[in-house]
């Protein structure tokens, strides 16, 4: 009897959760797949000779290898000062460096702009005059997606760094090996797969940035237009079957993305 | 662990500062300044340039500000409908990990796999999603475009995985013998799940809910497309901040910024006490 309700419970859930990620997530997904393929590849094909669209797709993929470059470099750095060594303010950085998850998107666009703007920003006329225009220009667009990816590279190399510790390392260094070598040899090796899933993850999000971008990027059609200010600019045109066909793109990736870092998890991780 | 493509790391990362380390040499002193000086330049100043600007305009500006009729609800619904949401994401996110850690059936990879996809999806694309199923050209016949079920639902989206990846690997860890201990001894399922499986993982649920809490409040790209943006109705404060930027008024829109900025940490802050009480009571 018991084995029986208990049964009936767990039928019970499984359905309530399948049916509540369907409605929420999974069909809303595979109707703008179909939405793009509405009439045929036509859609797919129009945004893929259009050179404004092809322009924002590019500058999109740019700005987003830049950002993962950036992001995996700086990530990589700070995880390993923070497990391996000790220092004043590591509790306070390390609360800091979540900060970008919960702050909206557009709070760090003002924020970039109130710094680099070219008029009124605190840095932006020095660096204007300088020769260097951050914002309505890419460099700002570059500080926009950074500063939204940037824990990701973070939270995924920190646990590997623990989990391994650091006996390896001190063995390496004990035998002769310099800094570099130590971690060219040791402890990249052992903590690929927390970098390669961060990078993965900190690409699909730097590919969708949307509204700190709109702040600081200015729109213009054929320069600072990048993949996800297309999607609203057709929408809000009446370009539907345009708007349909970059989300899919879009989306594609991003599916991509997740079901990549799904797949490289090693087993004994689940 | 999980397959989780947001793999939470909450308590390695309070052991980190407990453990120590090695202290900084020439070289690793230097590196730790470069990147410090790089995330001052792109997230400290700037988030300070905020606080700064919104000050600027004395107490007495900032509250005009904030209280003006049309703002003020803006911050309501945004507020309002973010806790609305962590609520229910509390509870579906907790069932949901039970389910994907405790159950086993074909398609669970499949289930994995779907509740990243909000966090990986574009916002703007999120929005244009919920609308082709939600909105005018509903295949279900509903459309809640332009209302404030839509802010709900965009909101309940993007927030989706927080609390599943935060629970799922703590429930994973958690030994199934004081579970059949208590069983055993005549608690009941629900006494059970009360008294013995929730207080672990409150900490967990808490630090998801902050996440999510924080993640809607500050939401702007899902609703472009599906909330209509109508001033009074559907507006959150996300947009009326672009739209002060907008209309040339940084100060107005640092004001709008500071205050959801400080909701955010006080949501944060009160979830951590109600954990530590909670584990606390045991």
């Amino acid at each position: 009897m018991a084995d029986h309700s208990t049964f009936a419970r767990r039928q019970v859930l499984r359905f309530v959760v399948a049916a509540y990620l369907f409605f929420l997530v999974a069909w809303p997904v595979y109707l703008v797949g179909r939405n793009a393929f509405a009439g045929g590849l036509g859609n797919l094909d129009d945004i893929l000779t259009d050179p404004d669209v092809t322009h924002a797709l590019r500058l999109t993929v740019v700005v987003a290898v830049i950002a993962v470059l950036i992001n995996t470099v700086f990530g990589v750095g700070i995880s390993i000062m923070l497990v391996r060594y000790d220092f004043p303010g590591k509790r306070a950085l390390n609360a800091l460096l979540d900060m970008p998850l919960s702050v909206s998107p557009i709070v760090v666009g003002l924020a970039l702009v109130l710094v680099y703007g070219g008029r009124h920003g605190w840095f932006g006329p020095a660096l204007e005059s300088a020769g260097l225009q951050i914002i309505f220009a890419v460099p700002g667009i570059v500080l926009a997606t950074v500063f939204v990816a940037l824990p990701l590279v973070i939270r995924e190399v920190v646990p590997v760094l623990e989990e391994v510790g650091d006996e390896q390392e001190q063995a390496a260094r004990s035998l002769g090996a310099d800094a570099v070598q130590t971690f060219r040899r040791i402890t990249l090796p052992a903590i690929r797969w927390g970098v390669i899933y961060g990078v993965v993850l900190s690409l699909a999000r730097s590919l969708g940035e949307f509204g700190a971008v709109k702040v600081v990027s200015g729109n213009v059609l054929g320069e600072t237009r990048t993949a996800t200010l297309v999607v609203e600019e057709k929408y809000l045109n009446f370009d539907k079957g345009g708007a349909y066909a970059t989300a899919f793109l879009l989306a594609l990736v991003a599916v991509a993305c997740v079901i990549v870092v799904s797949a490289l998890r090693p087993k004994e991780d689940r | 662990m999980t397959s989780a493509a947001l793999a939470p790391s909450r308590s390695p990362r309070n052991r980190r500062s407990a453990r120590g380390g090695l202290p900084l040499t020439r070289v690793s002193g230097l590196g730790l300044g470069v990147a410090m000086v790089w995330f001052s330049l792109l997230v400290l100043i700037p988030l300070a340039a905020v606080a700064v600007t919104a000050a600027q305009g004395g107490w007495g500006g900032f509250w005009r500000t904030v209280t003006n009729e049309q703002t003020a609800a803006t911050l309501r619904l945004t507020v309002g409908t973010a806790l609305l949401v962590t609520l229910v994401n509390i509870v579906m996110g907790t069932l949901i990990a039970w389910v994907l850690v405790r159950d086993r059936f074909i398609g669970k990879r499949a289930l994995e796999v779907l509740i990243d996809v909000p966090f990986a999806l574009p916002t703007i694309v999120a929005g244009l999603v919920l609308l082709s199923l939600y909105g005018p050209d509903s295949p279900l016949g509903v459309n809640i475009a332009n209302t404030r079920t839509a802010v709900f639902l965009a909101f309940l989206f993007v927030t989706l995985p927080f609390i599943v990846r935060t629970v799922q690997p703590v429930l994973a860890e958690l030994e199934p013998e004081s579970e059949e201990a208590a069983a055993s001894l005549g608690a009941s399922r629900f006494t059970t799940f009360r008294r013995i499986i929730l207080p672990s993982l409150t900490p967990a649920i808490a630090a998801g809910a902050a996440l999510s809490f924080a993640r809607a409040v500050g939401e702007y790209g899902s609703l472009i497309l599906l909330s209509g943006n109508l001033p009074m109705r559907t507006e959150v404060a996300s947009v009326r901040i672009l739209s002060s930027i907008e209309n040339d008024n940084p100060d107005s829109a640092a004001a709008v910024a500071v205050v959801l900025l400080a909701v955010s940490l006080a949501v944060i802050v009160a979830l951590d006490v109600i954990a530590r009480r909670v584990i606390r009571r045991g």
